[in-house]
Protein backbone atom coordinates (compact mmCIF):
# COMPACT_ATOMS: atom_id res chain seq x y z
CA UNK A 1 0.00 0.00 0.00
CA UNK A 2 2.78 1.89 1.02
CA UNK A 3 4.31 1.83 -2.42
CA UNK A 4 1.46 3.07 -4.50
CA UNK A 5 1.05 6.00 -2.28
CA UNK A 6 4.73 6.93 -3.27
CA UNK A 7 4.18 6.46 -6.67
CA UNK A 8 1.48 8.44 -7.15
CA UNK A 9 3.38 10.93 -5.56
CA UNK A 10 5.60 10.27 -7.91
CA UNK A 11 3.60 11.34 -10.77
CA UNK A 12 2.38 14.28 -9.24
CA UNK A 13 5.60 15.67 -9.12
CA UNK A 14 6.32 14.77 -12.73
CA UNK A 15 2.86 16.78 -13.71
CA UNK A 16 3.84 19.47 -12.14
CA UNK A 17 7.12 19.48 -14.02
CA UNK A 18 4.93 19.62 -16.95
CA UNK A 19 2.65 22.02 -15.79
CA UNK A 20 3.96 24.36 -13.52
CA UNK A 21 5.73 26.64 -15.76
CA UNK A 22 2.62 27.01 -18.51
CA UNK A 23 0.19 27.43 -15.17
CA UNK A 24 3.10 30.45 -14.69
CA UNK A 25 3.08 32.30 -17.86
CA UNK A 26 -0.80 32.14 -17.91
CA UNK A 27 -1.22 33.49 -14.49
CA UNK A 28 1.69 36.29 -15.27
CA UNK A 29 -0.46 37.25 -18.54
CA UNK A 30 -3.26 39.28 -16.47
CA UNK A 31 -0.44 40.81 -14.06
CA UNK A 32 -0.48 44.48 -14.22
CA UNK A 33 2.97 45.17 -13.95
CA UNK A 34 6.12 44.36 -16.13
CA UNK A 35 7.27 41.99 -13.47
CA UNK A 36 7.79 37.99 -13.50
CA UNK A 37 8.21 37.64 -10.62
CA UNK A 38 6.10 39.93 -8.67
CA UNK A 39 1.92 39.72 -8.85
CA UNK A 40 0.68 43.02 -8.72
CA UNK A 41 -2.92 43.05 -9.48
CA UNK A 42 -4.94 41.51 -12.39
CA UNK A 43 -5.76 43.41 -15.07
CA UNK A 44 -6.15 43.00 -19.30
CA UNK A 45 -3.24 45.17 -20.52
CA UNK A 46 -1.07 42.67 -22.15
CA UNK A 47 -4.35 41.08 -24.27
CA UNK A 48 -5.17 44.47 -24.92
CA UNK A 49 -1.39 45.19 -26.37
CA UNK A 50 -1.61 41.64 -28.08
CA UNK A 51 -4.13 42.72 -29.99
CA UNK A 52 -3.36 45.81 -31.07
CA UNK A 53 0.26 44.82 -31.93
CA UNK A 54 0.26 44.27 -35.26
CA UNK A 55 3.28 41.87 -35.78
CA UNK A 56 1.84 39.23 -33.70
CA UNK A 57 -1.22 39.47 -35.66
CA UNK A 58 0.83 39.33 -38.54
CA UNK A 59 3.01 36.44 -37.10
CA UNK A 60 -0.32 34.05 -36.30
CA UNK A 61 -1.46 35.08 -39.46
CA UNK A 62 1.56 33.62 -41.18
CA UNK A 63 1.97 30.67 -39.20
CA UNK A 64 -1.96 29.39 -39.44
CA UNK A 65 -2.16 30.07 -43.19
CA UNK A 66 0.98 28.22 -44.13
CA UNK A 67 0.40 24.96 -41.21
CA UNK A 68 -2.82 24.75 -43.55
CA UNK A 69 -1.20 24.87 -47.11
CA UNK A 70 1.54 22.78 -45.92
CA UNK A 71 -0.50 20.19 -44.73
CA UNK A 72 -3.22 19.88 -47.41
CA UNK A 73 -0.32 19.74 -50.21
CA UNK A 74 1.77 17.37 -48.20
CA UNK A 75 -1.10 15.17 -47.35
CA UNK A 76 -2.23 15.21 -51.02
CA UNK A 77 1.25 14.75 -52.44
CA UNK A 78 2.41 12.18 -49.36
CA UNK A 79 -0.80 9.49 -50.01
CA UNK A 80 -0.35 9.42 -53.65
CA UNK A 81 3.77 8.85 -53.23
CA UNK A 82 2.36 6.25 -50.45
CA UNK A 83 0.18 4.52 -52.70
CA UNK A 84 3.01 4.49 -55.77
CA UNK A 85 5.31 3.23 -53.66
CA UNK A 86 3.23 -0.12 -52.51
CA UNK A 87 2.84 -1.02 -56.07
CA UNK A 88 6.54 -0.38 -56.92
CA UNK A 89 9.41 -2.55 -57.33
CA UNK A 90 10.97 -3.27 -53.76
CA UNK A 91 14.11 -1.24 -54.95
CA UNK A 92 12.70 1.69 -55.63
CA UNK A 93 10.25 1.43 -52.56
CA UNK A 94 13.16 1.22 -50.09
CA UNK A 95 15.31 3.61 -52.06
CA UNK A 96 12.67 6.34 -51.71
CA UNK A 97 12.14 5.17 -48.51
CA UNK A 98 15.85 6.02 -47.51
CA UNK A 99 15.84 9.60 -48.75
CA UNK A 100 12.85 10.21 -46.99
CA UNK A 101 14.23 9.37 -43.93
CA UNK A 102 16.80 12.05 -44.02
CA UNK A 103 15.09 14.83 -43.07
CA UNK A 104 14.15 13.19 -40.27
CA UNK A 105 16.96 11.60 -39.01
CA UNK A 106 19.30 14.84 -39.87
CA UNK A 107 18.99 17.57 -36.72
CA UNK A 108 16.74 19.84 -37.96
CA UNK A 109 19.06 22.96 -38.32
CA UNK A 110 21.14 20.79 -40.78
CA UNK A 111 18.08 20.40 -42.92
CA UNK A 112 17.69 24.27 -42.26
CA UNK A 113 20.35 25.66 -43.12
CA UNK A 114 20.72 23.08 -46.13
CA UNK A 115 17.71 24.70 -47.72
CA UNK A 116 18.80 28.18 -47.18
CA UNK A 117 21.83 27.53 -48.80
CA UNK A 118 19.89 25.68 -51.77
CA UNK A 119 17.24 28.53 -51.96
CA UNK A 120 19.91 31.83 -52.18
CA UNK A 121 22.45 29.86 -54.13
CA UNK A 122 19.21 29.75 -56.69
CA UNK A 123 18.76 33.40 -56.52
CA UNK A 124 15.29 32.65 -55.00
CA UNK A 125 14.64 35.84 -52.33
CA UNK A 126 13.85 34.43 -48.72
CA UNK A 127 10.49 34.90 -47.72
CA UNK A 128 6.66 33.41 -48.11
CA UNK A 129 7.55 31.19 -50.89
CA UNK A 130 10.92 29.49 -49.50
CA UNK A 131 8.98 28.85 -45.71
CA UNK A 132 6.15 27.43 -47.22
CA UNK A 133 8.41 25.03 -49.57
CA UNK A 134 10.09 24.15 -46.54
CA UNK A 135 7.46 23.46 -44.49
CA UNK A 136 5.72 21.07 -47.47
CA UNK A 137 9.08 19.36 -47.89
CA UNK A 138 9.12 18.61 -43.84
CA UNK A 139 6.09 17.78 -43.66
CA UNK A 140 6.32 15.28 -46.82
CA UNK A 141 7.88 12.75 -45.19
CA UNK A 142 5.85 12.42 -41.37
CA UNK A 143 2.81 11.69 -44.19
CA UNK A 144 4.32 8.86 -46.04
CA UNK A 145 5.46 7.72 -42.79
CA UNK A 146 1.94 7.39 -41.71
CA UNK A 147 0.22 6.45 -44.83
CA UNK A 148 2.72 3.37 -45.30
CA UNK A 149 1.90 0.93 -42.88
CA UNK A 150 -1.88 1.34 -43.56
CA UNK A 151 -0.98 0.35 -47.07
CA UNK A 152 0.84 -2.75 -46.09
CA UNK A 153 -2.06 -4.05 -44.07
CA UNK A 154 -4.84 -3.31 -46.83
CA UNK A 155 -5.64 -6.41 -48.47
CA UNK A 156 -3.76 -6.28 -52.24
CA UNK A 157 -6.99 -8.87 -53.29
CA UNK A 158 -9.49 -5.99 -52.75
CA UNK A 159 -8.47 -3.53 -55.41
CA UNK A 160 -8.08 -6.71 -57.92
CA UNK A 161 -11.87 -7.71 -56.88
CA UNK A 162 -12.65 -3.95 -57.28
CA UNK A 163 -11.01 -4.09 -60.84
CA UNK A 164 -12.68 -7.57 -61.84
CA UNK A 165 -15.88 -5.75 -61.13
CA UNK A 166 -15.29 -3.46 -63.73
CA UNK A 167 -13.76 -0.51 -62.05
CA UNK A 168 -11.50 1.26 -63.90
CA UNK A 169 -7.76 1.62 -61.95
CA UNK A 170 -8.96 5.15 -60.64
CA UNK A 171 -12.20 4.23 -59.40
CA UNK A 172 -10.62 1.22 -57.58
CA UNK A 173 -8.29 4.39 -55.77
CA UNK A 174 -10.97 6.36 -55.26
CA UNK A 175 -13.76 3.62 -53.88
CA UNK A 176 -11.46 0.97 -52.58
CA UNK A 177 -7.79 2.13 -51.47
CA UNK A 178 -7.90 5.67 -50.54
CA UNK A 179 -11.30 4.69 -47.82
CA UNK A 180 -9.13 1.74 -46.17
CA UNK A 181 -6.09 4.10 -45.61
CA UNK A 182 -8.24 6.85 -44.10
CA UNK A 183 -6.93 6.56 -40.72
CA UNK A 184 -3.16 7.11 -41.66
CA UNK A 185 -3.97 9.67 -43.93
CA UNK A 186 -6.11 11.16 -41.34
CA UNK A 187 -2.89 10.87 -38.40
CA UNK A 188 -0.63 11.92 -41.09
CA UNK A 189 -2.86 15.22 -42.11
CA UNK A 190 -2.14 16.17 -37.78
CA UNK A 191 1.01 15.72 -37.62
CA UNK A 192 2.08 17.45 -40.17
CA UNK A 193 -0.46 20.21 -39.13
CA UNK A 194 1.58 20.42 -36.05
CA UNK A 195 4.75 20.04 -37.21
CA UNK A 196 4.11 23.21 -39.44
CA UNK A 197 2.55 25.16 -36.43
CA UNK A 198 5.30 24.14 -34.18
CA UNK A 199 8.31 24.65 -36.65
CA UNK A 200 10.86 26.92 -35.50
CA UNK A 201 14.25 25.60 -36.65
CA UNK A 202 13.53 25.33 -40.43
CA UNK A 203 11.51 28.49 -40.29
CA UNK A 204 14.03 30.84 -38.97
CA UNK A 205 16.58 30.06 -41.67
CA UNK A 206 13.94 30.11 -44.65
CA UNK A 207 11.86 32.76 -44.15
CA UNK A 208 12.97 36.47 -45.01
CA UNK A 209 12.68 40.25 -43.96
CA UNK A 210 8.66 40.58 -42.63
CA UNK A 211 7.61 37.35 -42.94
CA UNK A 212 7.44 36.11 -39.14
CA UNK A 213 5.60 33.00 -37.56
CA UNK A 214 4.52 32.77 -34.04
CA UNK A 215 7.84 31.21 -33.14
CA UNK A 216 10.12 33.21 -34.83
CA UNK A 217 8.46 36.15 -33.19
CA UNK A 218 8.91 34.57 -29.29
CA UNK A 219 12.43 33.75 -30.35
CA UNK A 220 13.20 37.76 -31.52
CA UNK A 221 11.25 38.97 -28.48
CA UNK A 222 12.64 37.37 -25.50
CA UNK A 223 15.43 39.30 -25.45
CA UNK A 224 13.59 41.75 -23.29
CA UNK A 225 10.70 41.65 -20.54
CA UNK A 226 8.00 41.18 -22.95
CA UNK A 227 4.48 40.00 -21.11
CA UNK A 228 2.47 40.39 -24.04
CA UNK A 229 4.41 37.09 -24.81
CA UNK A 230 2.86 35.72 -21.68
CA UNK A 231 -0.64 36.65 -23.42
CA UNK A 232 0.18 35.14 -26.73
CA UNK A 233 0.96 31.58 -24.83
CA UNK A 234 -1.59 31.81 -22.71
CA UNK A 235 -4.17 31.88 -25.74
CA UNK A 236 -2.07 29.29 -27.52
CA UNK A 237 -2.65 27.06 -24.16
CA UNK A 238 -6.22 27.67 -24.12
CA UNK A 239 -6.77 27.30 -28.06
CA UNK A 240 -4.21 23.64 -28.03
CA UNK A 241 -6.48 22.31 -24.71
CA UNK A 242 -9.51 23.06 -26.33
CA UNK A 243 -9.00 21.42 -29.29
CA UNK A 244 -6.91 18.02 -27.40
CA UNK A 245 -10.16 17.60 -25.59
CA UNK A 246 -12.34 17.93 -28.57
CA UNK A 247 -10.27 15.90 -30.34
CA UNK A 248 -10.19 13.41 -27.73
CA UNK A 249 -13.79 13.62 -26.47
CA UNK A 250 -15.71 13.69 -29.92
CA UNK A 251 -15.29 10.12 -30.39
CA UNK A 252 -16.19 8.81 -27.04
CA UNK A 253 -19.77 11.17 -27.88
CA UNK A 254 -19.85 9.59 -31.16
CA UNK A 255 -19.35 6.34 -29.94
CA UNK A 256 -22.30 6.48 -27.50
CA UNK A 257 -24.29 7.88 -29.80
CA UNK A 258 -23.96 5.08 -32.56
CA UNK A 259 -24.44 2.90 -29.62
CA UNK A 260 -27.63 4.52 -28.70
CA UNK A 261 -29.04 4.56 -32.32
CA UNK A 262 -28.23 1.04 -32.82
CA UNK A 263 -29.90 0.45 -29.46
CA UNK A 264 -33.26 2.26 -30.86
CA UNK A 265 -32.64 0.29 -33.94
CA UNK A 266 -32.37 -2.99 -32.46
CA UNK A 267 -35.68 -1.81 -30.30
CA UNK A 268 -38.18 -1.17 -33.17
CA UNK A 269 -36.80 -4.33 -34.70
CA UNK A 270 -38.21 -6.12 -31.94
CA UNK A 271 -41.18 -4.11 -31.55
CA UNK B 1 -2.65 -1.84 -60.60
CA UNK B 2 1.09 -2.12 -61.34
CA UNK B 3 0.53 1.65 -63.39
CA UNK B 4 0.19 3.42 -59.91
CA UNK B 5 3.76 3.21 -59.36
CA UNK B 6 4.14 5.73 -61.30
CA UNK B 7 2.54 7.90 -58.58
CA UNK B 8 6.04 8.07 -57.03
CA UNK B 9 7.54 10.16 -60.12
CA UNK B 10 6.86 13.77 -59.22
CA UNK B 11 8.21 13.03 -55.40
CA UNK B 12 11.65 11.22 -56.62
CA UNK B 13 12.16 14.32 -58.45
CA UNK B 14 11.24 16.55 -55.33
CA UNK B 15 13.04 14.28 -53.55
CA UNK B 16 16.26 15.24 -55.55
CA UNK B 17 15.79 18.69 -55.77
CA UNK B 18 14.41 19.69 -52.35
CA UNK B 19 15.97 16.54 -50.18
CA UNK B 20 19.70 15.77 -51.90
CA UNK B 21 20.47 18.98 -53.38
CA UNK B 22 20.24 21.22 -49.86
CA UNK B 23 22.21 18.44 -48.56
CA UNK B 24 24.86 18.34 -51.47
CA UNK B 25 25.00 22.04 -50.85
CA UNK B 26 26.16 21.93 -46.96
CA UNK B 27 29.08 19.58 -48.29
CA UNK B 28 30.15 22.11 -51.40
CA UNK B 29 29.75 25.12 -49.20
CA UNK B 30 31.87 23.29 -46.56
CA UNK B 31 34.56 22.42 -48.77
CA UNK B 32 35.20 25.87 -50.78
CA UNK B 33 36.51 29.28 -50.16
CA UNK B 34 34.05 32.29 -49.35
CA UNK B 35 33.04 34.12 -52.36
CA UNK B 36 31.42 31.29 -54.40
CA UNK B 37 31.83 32.52 -57.89
CA UNK B 38 31.73 29.49 -60.89
CA UNK B 39 35.28 30.77 -62.19
CA UNK B 40 37.18 31.59 -58.79
CA UNK B 41 35.93 28.35 -57.01
CA UNK B 42 38.32 26.73 -55.00
CA UNK B 43 38.07 23.42 -53.20
CA UNK B 44 39.72 24.20 -49.43
CA UNK B 45 40.01 21.88 -46.12
CA UNK B 46 40.49 24.93 -44.13
CA UNK B 47 37.28 25.23 -42.98
CA UNK B 48 37.89 21.70 -41.14
CA UNK B 49 41.35 22.53 -40.26
CA UNK B 50 40.05 25.43 -38.73
CA UNK B 51 37.37 23.80 -36.77
CA UNK B 52 40.07 21.55 -34.99
CA UNK B 53 42.87 23.83 -34.62
CA UNK B 54 41.12 26.68 -32.47
CA UNK B 55 40.70 25.77 -29.57
CA UNK B 56 37.35 27.15 -29.24
CA UNK B 57 35.42 24.88 -30.95
CA UNK B 58 36.44 21.47 -30.32
CA UNK B 59 35.39 22.26 -26.46
CA UNK B 60 31.91 23.63 -27.84
CA UNK B 61 31.26 20.76 -29.53
CA UNK B 62 32.62 18.27 -26.28
CA UNK B 63 30.42 20.80 -23.97
CA UNK B 64 27.12 19.95 -26.67
CA UNK B 65 27.73 16.79 -26.36
CA UNK B 66 28.38 16.30 -22.61
CA UNK B 67 24.88 18.52 -22.08
CA UNK B 68 23.28 16.04 -24.40
CA UNK B 69 24.58 12.91 -22.63
CA UNK B 70 23.70 13.69 -19.54
CA UNK B 71 20.09 14.89 -20.29
CA UNK B 72 19.62 11.82 -21.99
CA UNK B 73 20.31 10.16 -18.73
CA UNK B 74 18.59 12.55 -16.54
CA UNK B 75 15.55 11.98 -18.82
CA UNK B 76 16.22 7.84 -18.23
CA UNK B 77 16.30 7.83 -14.66
CA UNK B 78 13.11 10.02 -14.26
CA UNK B 79 11.33 8.70 -17.35
CA UNK B 80 11.58 4.96 -16.82
CA UNK B 81 10.18 5.23 -13.52
CA UNK B 82 7.23 7.25 -14.42
CA UNK B 83 6.45 5.00 -17.43
CA UNK B 84 6.50 2.20 -15.41
CA UNK B 85 4.05 3.62 -12.52
CA UNK B 86 2.30 4.85 -15.32
CA UNK B 87 2.10 1.21 -17.30
CA UNK B 88 0.87 -0.11 -13.67
CA UNK B 89 -2.11 1.89 -13.87
CA UNK B 90 -5.91 0.92 -15.07
CA UNK B 91 -6.40 1.13 -18.36
CA UNK B 92 -8.47 4.51 -18.28
CA UNK B 93 -5.97 6.11 -16.27
CA UNK B 94 -3.45 4.91 -18.02
CA UNK B 95 -4.69 6.78 -21.03
CA UNK B 96 -5.55 9.93 -19.34
CA UNK B 97 -1.83 10.06 -18.10
CA UNK B 98 -0.69 9.52 -21.90
CA UNK B 99 -2.73 12.35 -22.91
CA UNK B 100 -1.86 14.64 -19.74
CA UNK B 101 2.17 14.09 -20.60
CA UNK B 102 1.22 14.48 -24.22
CA UNK B 103 -0.51 17.58 -23.97
CA UNK B 104 2.50 20.17 -22.95
CA UNK B 105 4.18 18.87 -26.77
CA UNK B 106 1.32 20.01 -28.47
CA UNK B 107 2.34 23.58 -27.30
CA UNK B 108 4.74 25.01 -29.11
CA UNK B 109 8.61 24.47 -27.66
CA UNK B 110 9.45 28.27 -28.03
CA UNK B 111 6.85 29.12 -25.75
CA UNK B 112 7.54 26.59 -23.35
CA UNK B 113 11.15 27.15 -22.67
CA UNK B 114 10.07 30.62 -22.43
CA UNK B 115 7.79 30.18 -19.56
CA UNK B 116 10.75 28.87 -18.13
CA UNK B 117 12.83 31.90 -17.84
CA UNK B 118 10.31 33.44 -15.89
CA UNK B 119 9.76 30.90 -13.67
CA UNK B 120 14.17 30.47 -13.26
CA UNK B 121 14.63 34.07 -13.33
CA UNK B 122 15.69 35.10 -9.84
CA UNK B 123 15.98 31.56 -9.27
CA UNK B 124 19.70 32.11 -8.80
CA UNK B 125 20.80 28.64 -10.47
CA UNK B 126 23.82 28.76 -12.69
CA UNK B 127 22.89 29.13 -16.70
CA UNK B 128 24.35 25.71 -17.15
CA UNK B 129 21.27 24.28 -14.55
CA UNK B 130 18.57 26.50 -16.26
CA UNK B 131 20.02 25.03 -19.56
CA UNK B 132 19.24 21.16 -18.33
CA UNK B 133 16.20 21.85 -16.77
CA UNK B 134 14.77 23.55 -20.26
CA UNK B 135 16.49 20.44 -22.43
CA UNK B 136 14.86 18.08 -19.96
CA UNK B 137 11.54 19.66 -19.79
CA UNK B 138 11.47 19.88 -23.66
CA UNK B 139 12.69 16.13 -24.04
CA UNK B 140 11.72 14.14 -21.52
CA UNK B 141 7.71 13.35 -22.79
CA UNK B 142 9.12 11.74 -25.92
CA UNK B 143 11.38 9.55 -22.93
CA UNK B 144 8.11 8.64 -21.09
CA UNK B 145 5.68 7.95 -23.78
CA UNK B 146 8.59 5.54 -26.02
CA UNK B 147 9.27 3.58 -22.65
CA UNK B 148 5.37 3.44 -21.57
CA UNK B 149 4.75 2.07 -25.04
CA UNK B 150 7.04 -0.97 -24.89
CA UNK B 151 6.05 -1.53 -21.31
CA UNK B 152 2.32 -1.84 -22.21
CA UNK B 153 2.86 -3.97 -25.03
CA UNK B 154 4.89 -6.71 -22.60
CA UNK B 155 3.16 -9.78 -22.48
CA UNK B 156 1.87 -9.46 -17.89
CA UNK B 157 1.51 -13.26 -17.74
CA UNK B 158 5.62 -13.34 -18.18
CA UNK B 159 6.27 -11.38 -14.76
CA UNK B 160 3.73 -13.74 -13.16
CA UNK B 161 5.63 -16.79 -14.78
CA UNK B 162 8.73 -15.29 -13.49
CA UNK B 163 7.12 -14.99 -10.20
CA UNK B 164 6.11 -18.28 -9.76
CA UNK B 165 9.32 -20.33 -10.78
CA UNK B 166 10.79 -18.26 -7.71
CA UNK B 167 11.82 -14.72 -8.71
CA UNK B 168 11.49 -11.93 -6.36
CA UNK B 169 9.84 -8.71 -7.44
CA UNK B 170 13.25 -7.66 -8.29
CA UNK B 171 14.43 -10.01 -9.59
CA UNK B 172 11.58 -10.90 -11.96
CA UNK B 173 12.15 -6.65 -12.74
CA UNK B 174 15.87 -6.68 -13.38
CA UNK B 175 15.79 -9.85 -15.88
CA UNK B 176 12.29 -10.01 -17.19
CA UNK B 177 10.86 -6.49 -17.87
CA UNK B 178 13.81 -4.71 -18.31
CA UNK B 179 15.27 -6.17 -21.07
CA UNK B 180 11.69 -6.34 -22.46
CA UNK B 181 11.89 -2.59 -22.40
CA UNK B 182 15.36 -1.73 -23.53
CA UNK B 183 13.88 -1.55 -27.61
CA UNK B 184 11.86 1.57 -26.02
CA UNK B 185 14.75 3.15 -23.98
CA UNK B 186 16.73 2.88 -27.42
CA UNK B 187 14.30 5.00 -29.11
CA UNK B 188 13.81 7.24 -26.56
CA UNK B 189 17.63 7.73 -26.58
CA UNK B 190 17.13 8.40 -30.29
CA UNK B 191 14.79 10.70 -29.62
CA UNK B 192 16.19 12.55 -26.73
CA UNK B 193 20.14 13.15 -27.52
CA UNK B 194 19.66 13.85 -31.27
CA UNK B 195 17.87 17.19 -31.22
CA UNK B 196 19.53 18.03 -27.40
CA UNK B 197 23.17 18.23 -29.21
CA UNK B 198 22.25 20.84 -31.78
CA UNK B 199 19.59 22.73 -29.80
CA UNK B 200 20.47 26.00 -29.89
CA UNK B 201 17.13 27.94 -28.67
CA UNK B 202 17.30 26.15 -25.26
CA UNK B 203 21.01 27.54 -24.78
CA UNK B 204 19.99 30.79 -25.88
CA UNK B 205 16.67 31.06 -24.08
CA UNK B 206 17.86 29.79 -20.62
CA UNK B 207 21.87 30.58 -20.88
CA UNK B 208 21.79 34.00 -21.03
CA UNK B 209 23.77 34.95 -23.96
CA UNK B 210 27.05 33.30 -22.84
CA UNK B 211 26.79 29.84 -22.62
CA UNK B 212 27.28 28.34 -26.79
CA UNK B 213 26.40 25.09 -27.89
CA UNK B 214 27.63 23.67 -31.46
CA UNK B 215 24.10 24.86 -32.61
CA UNK B 216 24.72 28.35 -31.33
CA UNK B 217 27.79 28.56 -33.57
CA UNK B 218 26.17 27.40 -36.59
CA UNK B 219 23.57 29.55 -36.40
CA UNK B 220 25.51 32.69 -35.58
CA UNK B 221 27.42 31.65 -38.55
CA UNK B 222 24.83 31.50 -40.83
CA UNK B 223 22.85 34.40 -39.66
CA UNK B 224 24.99 37.10 -37.99
CA UNK B 225 28.80 36.72 -39.12
CA UNK B 226 27.80 35.31 -43.10
CA UNK B 227 30.23 32.55 -42.87
CA UNK B 228 28.49 30.06 -44.56
CA UNK B 229 31.46 28.03 -45.84
CA UNK B 230 32.66 27.51 -42.07
CA UNK B 231 28.49 27.06 -40.91
CA UNK B 232 28.59 24.54 -43.36
CA UNK B 233 31.81 22.73 -42.20
CA UNK B 234 30.63 22.87 -38.38
CA UNK B 235 27.47 21.48 -39.55
CA UNK B 236 29.09 18.77 -41.63
CA UNK B 237 30.84 17.76 -38.43
CA UNK B 238 28.19 17.77 -36.50
CA UNK B 239 26.00 15.38 -38.81
CA UNK B 240 28.84 12.96 -39.40
CA UNK B 241 29.26 12.60 -35.06
CA UNK B 242 25.19 12.49 -35.09
CA UNK B 243 25.23 9.65 -38.27
CA UNK B 244 27.69 7.80 -36.39
CA UNK B 245 26.22 7.93 -32.80
CA UNK B 246 23.07 6.66 -34.30
CA UNK B 247 24.83 3.70 -35.98
CA UNK B 248 25.86 2.40 -32.81
CA UNK B 249 22.83 2.76 -30.95
CA UNK B 250 21.18 0.53 -33.39
CA UNK B 251 23.63 -1.51 -32.96
CA UNK B 252 22.88 -1.89 -29.60
CA UNK B 253 19.45 -1.92 -30.29
CA UNK B 254 19.93 -5.15 -32.55
CA UNK B 255 22.42 -7.00 -29.94
CA UNK B 256 19.50 -6.25 -27.27
CA UNK B 257 16.98 -8.10 -29.77
CA UNK B 258 19.55 -10.94 -30.28
CA UNK B 259 20.34 -11.66 -26.55
CA UNK B 260 16.76 -11.99 -26.32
Amino acid sequence: MKKNWLSKIYLILVLLFFYAPIAYVCIFSFNDSKSLSHFTGFSLEWYEKMFSNRTIMESIYYTVIIAIIATIVSTIVGTITAIGMSKSKRIIKESIEQVNNLPMLNPEIVTAIGFMLFFTSLNIELGFMTLLLAHIAFCIPYVILSVMPKLRQLDNNLAEAALDLGCTPLQALVKVIIPQIKPGIVAGALVAFTMSFDDFVISLFTTGPGINNISIYVYSNVKRINPTINALSTIIVLVITIVLVLVNVIPIIKERRGKKKNEKIMESNLI
Amino acid sequence: MKSFSRFTYPYILWMIIMICLPMLMIVFYAFTTQGNEVLTLQFTLDNFMRFFEDSIFPSVLWRSLKIAFITTLICIMIGYPCAYVISKLPGNKQSLMVLLITLPMWINMLVRTYAWRGMLNDSGLSNEMKVYIGMVYNFLPFMILQIHTSLSKMDQSLIAAAEDLGASKWQAFLKVTLPLSLPGVISGITLVFLPAVSSFFIPKLLGGGDFVLIGNLIESYFISTGDWNFGSAISLIMAVIILISMYITKKLDRQSKEVR
